[in-house]
């Protein structure tokens, strides 16, 4: 591979390129799940392929190919130029580049076992052990099961001389009982909605969550969510699980700092962003007990945004976003970071194959954890709704006005629950929702949650991002809107 | 083309081969291949400029009641043992299932080349910039800012099994899609097309820039029940939300809204809608994820929920014919209707506004989600050109709604549609849909732009 992609870079060194890029990729993935007491679906594959991205005339141009012949590279090398050739119809300056340190490394992403050492008709046994303990619940009408695996090697070459060999493993698992009644369906889920949880590790993800031992619970909460009241709507204190709060904070504070979005590249398409480069150090996005940081060192931990060096060969870094409830940093690349006056990127391109060009992308944005006790989240007012696990979620394309939708909720009074709420949602403006914020769980309650399908760009690449988050409470959230009359 | 028949028929023979010598019964070859490229602009300039070729092979075997699917996009003789070897394994470690049906064996029609264009398969990144750079000066000489997109591509998707099936269907597609801003506004537009000559960029960024102008300095205006023209893209991203629940194995799972509901009158009298991929302005393979053909399905006829698609265990599970529409096994979703075609009415758009004496025309929605899966309520915001009607005239912008709406009730409310066209938007599949004018829609917030 190695090899691969420096005979790619080679292809566009002696020509107009004043700077190129390859990326060389193996994927190799395996899919597994089960539905209502059946393996519903088993694959694996693999695909293999080459990028060429070059910055000729003041412009980029960018071509993949999965035919790795010599021929190969050399057309889509040449295709590489052209298109960039063609950009200077309608140029208006040319690209330049934050200047960046040239590496050699190599770096896998540790793991404790190779999941594609664990039989697959061991995956499906543990998948229907669950499915089975979910439809002993007879208000149970679907049960589903999953497991996802994923080995990605690549190589980076550039005409900086760097040349980066990284292979990051990631693992997901998940299950969903769900309840069908009378016109009705209730769903539960775990670890979490969409998938499960997803992390950069091995198979030992698989043996971390406790699947069989909150089945019987998971099931017991779909059933019950028939005969529970359903939310009401006003304006309550309103307390969320850390998986939900991972998908508030990657909707309404990672897209919003992606650099690239603010500038106008995205405009078309996911849009824009509330936070303009005047807000940058003098907007206060959150309370002061707000602290977020976007981190893609492996110290942060086994986030889906975890790596040593991003798509552009910069390595992986921490950047204060948040900070006491300031706004302080955005996402940026080696294109854009001039827009900010900084003088180096900060490390957030990435591409989600080998087909595609590199992307500011989130890598884990995540909400620092607090320092109250779960007892203070939920005891410190004397009447609250605490929502948990995500079912819909949408917001403008500036992300100022978002609503969310759980799969259950609980009424809490004096810190316990008091009734079981059915299709619990909630409200509001992003900065406003952040300055609502009261109280943040303490260390031992953090989880770095997996979001696996977060979509971006034209054509649309979806890319793996780390979130993490301790429950948390806000003050006066819009609660219920979703079903008004 | 990208791929030939013939060397469809040469991979698949390898794979027959290699199968028997695994000890595979009967093996289906999925053969994908294409090459794409996207011109996408932003602050007037041309800013990513890309383009891929990928080909991909992509195995299932069956024996003995068992099934698997293993993919490789490598095509060398190594390759293909590896593929089919891999999908032999992994057929071995599971469990019989009764319900497995045979490989489907009926070959379909001969194959059409009616959607496959030389021109746009040809086209160049020269030209494309050309048109960007026409798109662009129309948007910048009204003071404003273009971002968009024109992309082009050509495909093939193939399908071959060891019953004699031989589904060969090539396409080629072109998209167009522009969004001017001004300073406190913004228009959009967006085509798509089998043939880059049916599209006109140049004149979607006049609509794009007519919008954005005529939205300038946008009013607030308080959520609550109005009446709403959606244009056809706005009817596109809401309506297609709800036809992966015209599933039999959605119905029979319990996770669609039309489960009690077939025959049920769940639309108004002037909603008919029917799956139909031989639409001459729809595209895509006429055949589905084993080889069956497709079969044009009334989903609604006048407001009555009549026919679902039906994969073909779903249909022997029901005891009815296939129609053609199920996903490549193994698959948990078992079959959905994605060749839409929303029939139209005789209003045209023009002449809705002027019958509307107060009401919101619609002319994107954004972020749409499901928020109530029986009720079928959806989420989501407008974009890019939301307008006050007032006295059967556009008086001038608004601030962007969020709308949580129940699809049946909507599609209950609809007091006129235009003839429709093919739509294209960002969150559903292109389909062939009318503008639609609602009553009584539901926004129930307001952002702040």
């Amino acid at each position: 591979m190695k090899q691969l992609a420096l005979e790619a870079l080679d292809a566009v060194t002696h020509s107009a390129a004043t700077y190129a890029d390859t990326r060389v990729m193996e994927i190799r993935d395996r899919q597994v799940s089960t539905k209502n007491g059946k393996a519903s679906h088993v694959s694996s594959g693999v695909s293999m392929g080459l990028a060429i991205r070059v910055l000729a005339h003041g412009c980029w141009g960018f071509a993949a190919t999965d035919d790795l012949t010599r021929d190969g590279v050399q057309a889509a090398a040449a295709l590489a130029l052209e298109i960039a050739r063609a950009g200077t119809l309608a140029k208006k300056q040319d690209v330049t580049l934050a200047p960046e340190e040239k590496y050699e490394a190599e770096w896998v992403s540790p793991i404790r076992i190779d999941p594609f050492t664990i039989p697959v008709d061991r995956n499906v046994a543990l998948l229907l052990d669950i499915d089975r303990e979910l439809r002993r619940n007879p208000g149970v009408t679907l049960a589903e099961g999953g497991m996802s695996f994923e080995r990605r090697r690549q190589v980076f070459a550039s005409s900086l001389g760097s040349l980066i060999d990284q292979t990051r493993y990631t693992s997901g698992v998940g299950y969903a009982a769900t309840a069908y009644k009378d016109g009705e369906i209730q769903k539960r889920s775990y670890p979490n909605s969409f998938g499960g949880q997803h992390q950069l590790k091995g198979y030992e993800l698989i043996d971390e969550w406790e699947l069989m031992g909150n089945a019987a619970r998971i099931a017991e909460e779909a059933v019950a969510l028939h005969g529970a009241d359903q939310c009401p709507e006003g304006e309550f204190d309103l307390i969320l699980d850390s998986s939900q709060l991972g998908l508030q904070i990657h909707e309404s504070v990672g897209h919003p700092i992606e650099l690239d979005r603010v500038l106008g590249s995205e405009a078309n398409y996911a849009g824009m962003s509330f936070l303009t480069l005047d807000r940058l150090r003098r907007l206060r996005y959150g309370s002061e007990i707000v602290n977020v940081v976007c981190d893609a060192r492996p110290e942060h931990g086994p986030g889906l945004g975890t790596f040593a060096f991003d798509d552009e060969g910069v390595p992986a870094q921490s950047t204060d976003i948040i900070r006491d409830g300031l706004f302080t940093g955005y996402m940026t690349s080696r294109e854009t970071a001039a827009a900010i006056g900084e003088s180096r990127s900060n490390g957030t391109m990435r591409a989600d194959g080998w087909a595609r060009m590199p992307l500011i992308r989130m890598t884990n944005v995540s909400l620092r954890p607090g320092q109250a006790s779960l007892d203070e989240v939920f005891g410190g007012v004397d009447h609250a709704i605490y929502m948990e696990t995500n079912r819909s979620w949408s917001i403008d394309d500036k992300r100022y006005n978002f609503q969310f939708g759980c799969e259950i909720g609980w009424e809490i009074r004096h810190g316990k629950r008091v009734r079981m709420l059915k299709n619990p949602s909630y409200s509001g403006i992003s900065t406003e929702f952040w300055n609502a914020c009261a109280a943040i769980a303490e260390p031992p309650h953090w989880m770095l949650w997996g979001t696996p399908n977060c979509g971006k760009g034209q054509p649309e690449q979806i890319m793996g991002t780390g979130h993490g988050a301790s429950p948390a409470r806000f003050r006066r959230i819009k609660v219920g809107g979703a079903y008004a009359d | 083309m990208p791929i030939e028949p013939a060397r469809c028929q040469a991979i698949f023979d390898q794979v027959l081969r290699a199968g028997r010598a695994f000890g595979a019964g009967d093996a289906e070859a999925i053969i994908s291949a294409g090459s794409s490229a996207l011109t996408r602009f932003a602050n007037n300039a041309i800013h990513q400029n890309v383009a891929e070729r990928s080909w991909q092979l992509s195995v299932r075997v069956q024996m003995d009641g068992r099934t698997a699917r293993a993919t490789t996009n490598r095509l060398d003789d190594a390759a293909i043992r590896q593929v089919v070897e891999e999908a032999v394994a992994l057929t071995k470690l599971q469990e019989p299932d009764p319900a497995l049906l045979p490989l489907w064996e009926d070959r379909p029609a001969g194959v059409s080349y009616l959607r496959w264009h030389e021109a746009t398969a040809r086209v160049t990144p020269t030209e494309r910039a050309q048109a960007v750079a026409e798109a662009i000066r129309i948007v910048e000489g009204a003071g404003q800012t273009a971002a968009g997109i024109y992309s082009t591509a050509e495909a093939v998707f193939a399908l071959l099994n060891s019953r004699g099936v031989f589904a060969y269907y090539p396409e080629t597609m072109a998209n167009f899609s522009i969004t001017a801003m001004a300073a406190d506004s913004s228009g959009w537009a967006k085509g798509s097309a089998c043939s880059h000559r049916d599209l006109d960029p140049a004149a979607m960024a006049r609509a794009a820039t007519g919008k954005a102008q005529a939205s300038r300095d946008p009013v607030e205006l308080p959520p609550g029940a109005y009446t709403v023209i959606l244009e056809p893209a706005a009817v596109l991203d809401l309506v297609g939300q709800m036809f992966a629940d015209f599933s039999a194995t959605a119905i029979s799972d319990g996770r669609s809204f039309l489960r009690d509901r077939i025959g049920a009158k769940l639309f108004g009298g002037n909603i008919t809608i029917h799956d139909d991929a031989y639409h001459p302005l729809q595209a895509a393979a006429p055949f589905d994820g084993e080889g069956v053909p497709r079969r044009k399905l009334a989903l609604v006829d006048r407001g009555v929920v009549r026919e679902v698609a039906y994969c073909r265990q779903a249909a022997q599970a029901a005891g009815v014919e296939a129609t053609g529409h199920g996903f490549p096994l193994p698959n948990e979703y078992g079959e959905a209707p994605m060749n839409i075609a929303v029939a139209g009415g005789e209003t045209p758009l023009e002449a809705m506004i002027a019958s509307t004496a107060r009401g919101i025309l619609v002319t994107r929605l954004w972020y749409i989600r499901e928020v109530d899966p029986y009720e079928k309520i959806m989420t989501g915001m407008t974009r890019d050109g939301t307008f006050l009607i007032e006295d059967g005239r556009i008086a001038r912008g608004v601030r962007n709604f969020r709308f949580n709406q129940a699809l049946p009730e909507m599609l209950s409310n609809v007091e006129a549609m235009s003839p429709a066209v093919r739509a294209s938007g960002e969150e559903a599949f292109d389909m062939v849909a009318p503008a639609m004018k609602v009553r009584d829609f539901h926004f129930t917030e307001v952002t702040k732009f």
